[in-house]
């Protein structure tokens, strides 16, 4: 029984690793701009297929990194022509924006690669499980959280010691006054998108490893990251991450003893959270609220 | 004043009635260019899109064949294909528009069981010839049967039925369940439980969300209980993820995998590796000693460029079932071709299959072999990845109609 | 007001009844059927009613399919298993949905904008994930079936609203009737009023000695008792209820038929619900990709329409077509917060 609960909690882990990748895109978006983007799914599944179409020419480890760029950069110019128009509006028109584009990007991706799933192959070393008393520890898991780790260790250490992270986080809590002291606010907000959306494409390519490619995987993986966000804490991105894991844990933990109920306890904890910490574990007071 | 106008109604009455008896020629005429009008709802978008965009290539290519052939009742026949998003409202809304308002004399759909028992509730109400291209549930010609709803695929029994045995005999009888936990999942576990306890073999099993990305809690159990086989009855996505983790974790190795349906659409999904395990198909193209299956399969790689799947043939076989029986009962009216399916067998170049299937008159239920085997990596032709061990007649794997639950109600 | 004003709102007032009033007559004729235009009643009092908390409070709610699929799964379960009466099964729909929503205000009122939204569509979800895993009494993913709507007896005339779809549409339209009329009768009232004080500024309205919460948290109460009596309705036209109608994709749909048709103006939502679900039905029998078209035109429409159908200054537009312009101000989207 030890030993079933703490595969779980490790699996659990791993789900978590998904969870936070997918949600601190969003929650990048969603501190520095105001925005849900609710097309955070679609662009996930953008970079699995653009991985998937891209791998026979420069192989998996160049997918890896040429994916999420290019999903960036088709962020970046729907944000420079587009959603930048609705910064500082009510946050319902970006919210519908993003809706309208999620349908867009669901139909797109189906036309262009079809509605049947697709198999998307890793490397063989990395689908070979390490011992076969841990046989779950396959290498691509091993490989996935290696991945994540680095990525979100990059994107904290980005934004606690270079320039542009700096304001990225003074943005966070007082845009106006980092507006004021002469930063491009514009350039900061769509860097700041294409950074939330290149996570989002890191996520497709490692979730195409995982699961098979179809239109609607990031659908999936959409509402679980939201309650990520709001148990951590909107506006913050420690509590986005701590979020992330949690709920993992929890589903997996679930998962052993009524794994019936396995998706619905991410909510009953939101539920909890709400209840007795309205700001979510890490959120201050007063911020987005 | 009223007298009036009722003559008036009448004389005119009178003189429409003259002027279509005078010109007879015209009336026939007009009445032989109108196509008759077939609907199909199936969801193109969502979930189920690619078994969907199946069944409407393969009802497309049907509808080809029957003009060529000199339509229906010496009608040209024209297909309507709506899309139900995999929403039942939506199908529903569908189903009534293509009966009230483009008066279609039959509709087929859907994929989605629930959108098919839906829609029976319209067209039953409305009186017009109901065939279930691919909604795989029982209740369709089970416990919910209606006078008008004929089905082509197999119930979610029947495809139990085709390959429990199978596992029974060639596997064993230590069994670990992989089931979605929905209507669907519970009702194909329930119907291996009956064949295993039949049987005398023991079991143990898990219920997992629909969407489940991460089956490694799950596959753990099953690794723990070290059963002779996996039953998989994951659909869809779902089943290629826990297949890919399945032979990800080396299970493979461990314990054979088993389940009902593996449908081409989800075999070309796979990666190589994770083609394994025993199944059942509905409709398989490679049978060498069938003519007319050579002929169905060259004419659907034309139109789509692919093998057809069981689905391809479903929505064609549909499509046909409406036309052969129009012809020979010399009607469009649901009660009449509703009657004339009962008991209505298929002719070889429409069944494409060895034996004679036929629609059950107690259920409705379409009688046609199952063909249950393995599935392997390609050889030869990228979709030569299933080999077929045995066919199961229809009859054998459907059981009696009277454990169906179904009695109809003509109305 | 001046008289000229008041006389265009009762003109618009008597074309919309007018239309809803003769549909069965005209509806045939330009292509339409019967159950199209019974769901585009219910789906605009759907919109109105999210409308009366998202335009008159200033609260966005992208939840309220949950509420809406709760109407709907009430009224199917109480005819299922309880009573024969249609109005009765109404009744208890209306009240689930409802009261759900009544208790979950409770415990998201003090949240604002964007995180409000972020609350709502995922509690919405937990009622979507309960419709659609209870399977023994929602029928899961499957849908509840096994009801329909039950003829209503007047004593000395029976209303078979179940055989008669021209009847069922104007069961339907006498609750729309019923539902708008409150809703119009609410907002003039002095509550109303206040709704509207915390719309523009509700530091304002806090300051004045306004119980901002109570009100809130009363009007997205309302909200949902009405959007439950749709999804109720709903239920009835299809004599079924599945998961889907609670999903926040169905709540995604009901905001873009109030932004379509207008958010500021009263009965722009349910222009917007017309033309989303007659364009919705048409587009999806043209094209598989009818996602393409409908996503271009939510995104067109919040990028350069936000003020929806009813939004756009007809008047200024026909005078700037005659020539006769003075300078039109360019169209700004309502700032609700």
């Amino acid at each position: 029984m030890t030993d079933l609960i703490l595969y779980n909690v490790s699996n659990g882990l791993i789900i978590g690793a998904f969870y936070v990748l997918m949600a601190l895109g969003l929650s990048l978006i969603l501190n520095l701009s105001g925005v849900i983007n609710f097309a955070h799914g679609g662009f996930l599944a953008l970079g699995g297929y653009f991985a998937y179409t891209l791998a026979p020419y420069i192989g998996f480890w160049g997918a890896l990194l040429v994916s999420p760029l290019l999903v960036a950069l088709l962020g970046l110019i729907l944000e420079r022509t587009m959603i930048h128009r609705l910064y500082g509006r009510d946050p319902l028109y970006s919210l519908l924006l993003t809706f309208g584009l999620a349908f867009i990007f669901e139909d797109v991706t189906r036309a262009v690669w079809g509605a049947t799933g697709l198999p998307f192959t890793v490397p063989d070393f990395l689908t070979k499980p390490l011992s076969s008393q841990f046989f779950f520890v396959t290498g691509y898991r091993l490989f996935m959280i290696a991945v994540v780790a680095i990525a979100v260790g990059g994107l904290f250490l980005f934004l606690r010691f270079s320039r542009l992270g700096v304001r990225i986080r003074a943005g966070t809590f007082d845009l106006d006054t980092v507006s004021t002291l002469g930063v491009n606010v514009k350039m900061l907000r769509s860097f700041n998108f294409a950074l939330g959306i290149f996570l989002a494409g890191l996520a497709g390519v490692l979730a195409g490893g995982q699961l098979s490619l179809e239109p609607t995987m990031g659908a999936n993986l959409l509402m679980p990251s939201f309650v990520a966000i709001i148990v951590g804490g909107v506006g913050s991105l420690p509590g986005t991450l701590l979020g992330g894991l949690l709920i993992g844990v929890a589903a997996g933990l679930t998962a052993v003893f009524w794994p019936a109920a396995s998706d619905a306890v991410i909510y009953v904890m939101m539920a909890v959270v709400l209840l007795l910490r309205p700001r979510g574990l890490l959120g201050e007071e007063g911020l987005l609220t | 004043m009223a007298q009036v106008d009722r003559r008036t109604v009448l004389k005119a009455g009178a003189a429409l009635a003259g002027s279509a008896l005078a010109t007879p020629a015209i009336l026939t005429y007009g009445r032989g260019e109108s196509p008759v009008k077939l609907g199909m709802v199936d969801p193109l978008t969502g979930v189920y899109a690619a078994v969907a965009l199946s069944e409407v290539a393969g009802a497309k290519v049907a509808v080809e064949d029957i003009n060529k052939k000199g339509g229906i009742l010496g009608r040209e026949v024209e297909l309507l294909v709506e899309d139900s998003a995999n929403n039942v409202g939506t199908g529903v809304q569908k189903a009534r528009k293509l009966i009230d308002r483009d008066r279609v004399n039959c509709v087929i759909g859907d994929v989605n069981s629930a959108i098919a028992l839906a829609m029976a509730g319209v067209t039953s109400e409305k009186g017009v010839l109901h065939i279930v291209s691919g909604g795989h549930t029982d209740a369709v010609t089970g416990k919910d049967c209606h006078w008008n709803v004929f089905r082509v695929c197999n119930t979610t029994t029947m495809d139990v039925n085709g390959i429990a045995d199978t596992v029974i005999e060639k596997l064993g009888k230590k069994w670990y369940f992989l089931t979605p936990d929905y209507a669907y999942g519970h009702s194909v576990q329930d119907a291996f439980i009956r064949k295993l306890k039949a049987a005398g073999g023991e079991y143990a099993g898990d219920l997992v969300p629909l969407g489940t990305a991460d089956y490694s809690a799950h596959l753990i159990k099953a690794k723990a209980y070290n059963p002779d086989v996996l039953i998989n009855v994951m659909g869809g996505g779902d089943q290629v993820n826990s297949l890919k983790q399945f032979v990800g974790f080396g299970l493979n190795h461990q314990m054979a995998v088993s389940g009902t349906l593996f449908e081409l659409e989800s075999l070309r999904a796979v990666p190589p590796e994770a083609l394994i395990g025993w199944w059942t198909m509905e409709w398989w193209w490679d049978q060498p000693d069938n003519p007319h299956v050579k002929v169905f399969v060259d004419k659907m790689r034309k139109a789509t460029g692919h093998t057809p799947s069981a689905r391809n043939w479903f929505g064609y076989t549909s499509v046909w079932t409406f036309a052969l029986v129009a012809n020979h009962a010399k009607s469009l009216e649901g009660v009449k071709l509703a009657h004339a399916l009962e008991g209505f067998k298929l002719p070889p170049e429409v069944a494409l299959q060895p034996g004679t299937p036929y629609y059950r008159p107690g259920d409705h239920e379409l009688m046609s072999t199952m063909f249950a085997g393995e599935a392997h990596p390609a050889k030869g032709n990228p979709d030569n990845m299933f080999t077929v061990h045995s066919l199961v007649p229809g009859e054998k794997a459907a059981g009696p109609v009277a454990e169906t639950g179904c009695t109809i109600h003509w109305s | 007001m001046t008289p000229t004003i008041d006389r265009s709102k009762y003109v618009t007032l008597g074309v919309i009844w007018l239309l809803l009033l003769t549909m069965p007559y005209w509806l045939p004729m330009v292509g339409g059927y019967m159950a199209l235009g019974t769901r585009v009643v219910i789906m605009g009092l759907a919109a109105m009613s999210l409308n009366f908390l998202l335009g008159f409070t200033g609260v966005l709610s992208f939840g309220h399919a949950a509420f809406f699929g709760l109407g709907a799964y009430g009224t199917g379960l109480a005819l299922k298993y309880f009573t024969h009466s249609t109005p009765l099964a109404l009744v208890l729909g209306v009240l689930l949905g409802g009261i759900a929503g009544a208790v979950l205000g409770a415990l998201i009122v003090r949240r604002r904008g964007v995180y409000f939204a972020m609350v709502t569509i995922a509690f919405g979800q937990v009622f979507y994930f309960i419709a659609f895993r209870w399977n023994s009494l929602t029928g899961g993913d499957d849908g509840l079936r096994g009801f329909e709507r039950q003829p209503i007896d007047f004593g000395v005339w029976q209303a078979d609203i179940l055989h008669r779809p021209i009847l069922f549409y104007y069961f339907v339209l006498l609750l729309f009737a019923i539902g708008t009329g409150a809703m119009g009768f609410l907002l003039r009232s002095p509550f109303g009023r206040t709704l509207l004080a915390i719309r523009e500024n509700e530091r304002r309205a806090r300051f004045l000695g306004v119980p901002i919460e109570q009100h809130i948290w009363l009007s997205f109460s309302l909200s949902c008792f009405f959007v439950a009596l749709a999804g109720g309705m709903y239920a009835l036209l299809n004599n079924f209820a599945d998961p889907t109608m609670l999903n926040y994709t169905q709540s995604g749909e009901i905001v873009i038929m109030i932004v379509l048709g207008g958010i500021r103006s009263f009965w722009g939502p349910l222009i917007g619900a017309a033309i989303f679900v007659v364009l919705q039905d048409y587009l999806s029998s043209l094209t598989t990709n009818w996602m393409s078209f409908l996503g271009t035109i939510f995104v067109l429409m919040v990028l350069f329409f936000p003020r929806g159908v009813l939004g756009l200054n007809w008047t200024e537009m026909f005078r700037s077509v005659l020539g006769r312009s003075r300078q039109t101000r360019p169209q700004e989207g309502g700032n609700l917060s």
